[in-house]
């Protein structure tokens, strides 16, 4: 019988964790499948962050390493440092990424460090129950924003993509989604040229993808999708920031 | 040679082909030396965007199995304290170099000792301990960083070197001659499966408490092994002393004079030098307790080492404390003064 659809080798049979309508069991799917598709599972080292995903180095069958809060850029340099011909991949969530381990990714952009950084944007801080993200939206009510998000008092959202896209070092970035299938398939397109452009030695990659969090937006998994489309890819536009290596015409 | 380049060679010597750091006074040599020597071993000098990289960068090659190292000083390890933690939980092996300068807050620039409880007791959150080695000498910058290596890779967990500015910064002869590297077996390193094995997770978290105990517990037997084993300690003219001093580092150099000019003027005098602060050398402290009537400790600190010393001798004996802090270093005299003290205070001859 012809096998049509089935788990990717890359991840191991550990069940996920994440509430019902989160987005993250899609990236990893997503990741799983760039490994299986390019080969490199036994030659690859995940970096896990604090956050939602902290476990994921039970769900990747590679070797895996859980970095402290916003450290995993640094973490990954000093690996991709040590075996230059292996994958190196962090994955990371907007308080991770874009608060605490700020300086970790603008500067691991910088030295261009031929790694892949797989970013989950979705406004909130999920693990420790739903507080305000530097990528929340104005506006936005959560735990520590009852109010809603007060751009005079806590200031605007960091646009990630926007910001490494003025980095010289950076190579490859780009913002997708995967609210819909379209914005799925052209997220695993994205995924997949990041782990590619590692494999070849052409440098930073980063993708930021625009992820739901029911749980914490107080939505249904439905509506949760909706809110994504409607207000964070108005915000957060979707495209290729800078790819160095972009065909031309 | 100056005290951090022959550290940073020994390191070289020792098989340490990676270095990250970031600039600070007074350790600040390590990093240059290593920039020009690494490109040249094929090894890796890297500065990192900060401390808190740097130590992570750590964090990452020696997750591969691979010998690695970070120098800072003061103030700089208080940014590396989160990974110190980190290294401990994921049970690590690494080199870590304090040059300690004068503190707390940005201090000065001047040798200091007053790093040394966050290095024996609080180097940071969850219960831990590096071994922390105590250099009073260029040669034992040397000799000691060679170790270091050895015993991190041994007991899977940081070595810390407690220098201070004037170790780092003086020049002295040094022989080179440190024997043979010990290679470690380290089945857990995250290498890559090459799809033949289960993959291996470099990990500190664990949210089943029971667990958790467990892991410290096990921790804990093989520190024990470490203070039953590992304690160093130089011992000077103790064989009939009365009172013992007790120094480290750069203070233990001066100590040495003053025990010396001490015994010139008829005052049975010795020194206990602690070359490994931790393990201190309980048993040799302890000892020195049976014979000796009280102790003097030279410290660069308001005090910090002596509460190990009164540990050690369960309060037993006096302890006069002899303290030069902010970069002073004591002098001959302040040592020979609180001698004296203790001469009067323990009753001694």
């Amino acid at each position: 019988m012809a096998v049509v659809f089935q788990k990717p080798h890359a991840l191991t049979d550990v069940p996920l964790h994440y509430c019902p309508g989160c987005t993250h069991g899609i990236v990893h799917r997503l990741v799983a499948e760039a490994i299986d598709e390019l080969g490199i599972e036994g030659r690859t080292i995940g970096i896990a962050p604090v956050g939602c995903s902290v476990m994921a180095y039970n769900y990747f069958r590679c070797d895996m390493i859980e970095a402290a809060h916003g450290r995993a850029p640094a973490v990954a340099t000093g690996v991709k440092r040590s075996l230059p011909d292996h994958i190196v991949f962090s994955y990371q969530g907007d308080g991770d990424l874009a608060s605490i381990g700020t300086a970790e990714t603008v500067h691991s952009a910088a030295r261009n460090e031929n790694i892949t950084v797989i970013f989950i944007n979705n406004a909130i801080y999920g693990m420790t129950g739903g507080q305000m993200a530097p990528t929340s939206l104005p506006g936005q009510v959560t735990q520590t924003s009852p109010y809603g998000r007060d751009v005079n008092l806590c200031g605007y959202p960091v646009k990630i993509c926007e910001m490494l896209s003025q980095v010289d070092g950076a190579t490859y970035l780009e913002r997708v989604a995967v609210n819909n299938v379209k914005n799925v398939r052209n997220a695993k397109k994205a995924i997949k040229k990041a782990f590619q452009y590692q494999v070849e030695g052409k440098g930073f990659s980063l993708i930021e993808v625009i992820s739901s969090c029911p749980t914490n937006w107080g939505l249904t998994p439905q509506a949760a999708l909706d809110w994504v489309e409607e207000k964070m890819i108005p915000y957060y536009p979707l495209g290729v920031y800078k790819d160095r290596y972009a065909q031309e015409g | 040679m100056k005290g951090n380049e022959a550290l940073a060679e020994a390191a070289i010597m020792a098989g340490c082909r990676f270095y990250f750091g970031y600039p600070i006074t007074p350790q600040t040599e390590i990093a240059a030396y290593m920039s020009k020597r690494m490109p040249k071993i094929g090894g890796t000098f890297l500065q990192a965007e900060s401390e808190i990289a740097a130590i992570n960068m750590v964090i990452g090659v020696a997750s591969t199995g691979k010998r690695v190292m970070t120098s800072s000083s003061s103030p700089g390890i208080s940014l590396k304290s989160e990974g110190l933690s980190y290294l401990a939980g994921c049970d690590l092996p690494a080199l870590v170099v304090n040059c300690q300068r004068g503190g707390p807050g940005l201090g000065g620039i001047q040798p200091s000792q007053s790093d040394y409880f966050h290095a024996t007791r609080g180097a940071g959150h969850g219960d831990f301990r590096m071994i922390v080695l105590a250099p009073s000498s260029v040669q034992e910058m040397v000799s000691l960083t060679f170790k270091g290596f050895d015993l991190a890779d041994k007991y899977r967990m940081t070595s810390m070197i407690l220098a201070d500015g004037t170790v780092g910064q003086m020049m002295e002869p040094v022989s080179l001659d440190l024997g043979e590297v010990t290679d470690y077996e380290k089945p857990w390193a995250t290498t890559g499966t090459e799809m033949k094995r289960e993959h291996n997770i470099v990990n500190s978290l664990c949210l089943q408490p029971e667990e958790l105990e467990d892991q410290n517990i096990a921790r804990f037997a093989r520190y024990a092994e470490i203070e039953k084993n590992e304690a160093m300690y130089e011992s000077y003219r103790m064989d009939d002393a009365d009172l013992c001093v007790v120094a480290f580092g750069i203070a233990s150099r001066v100590a040495k004079n003053a025990v010396d000019t001490a015994r010139a003027n008829g005052v049975k005098v010795g020194m206990i030098r602690p070359v490994t602060l931790w393990p201190f050398p309980k048993d040799a402290i302890a000892a020195a307790a049976d014979s000796c009537k009280a102790f003097v400790s030279v410290e660069m600190s308001m005090g910090q080492m002596i509460e190990d010393i009164e540990l050690a001798e369960r309060c037993r004996r006096p302890v006069l404390l002899c303290s030069r802090v902010g970069g002073m270093i004591p002098t001959e005299r302040n040592i020979l003064d609180t001698i004296e003290e203790a001469r009067k205070t323990g009753g001694a001859e």
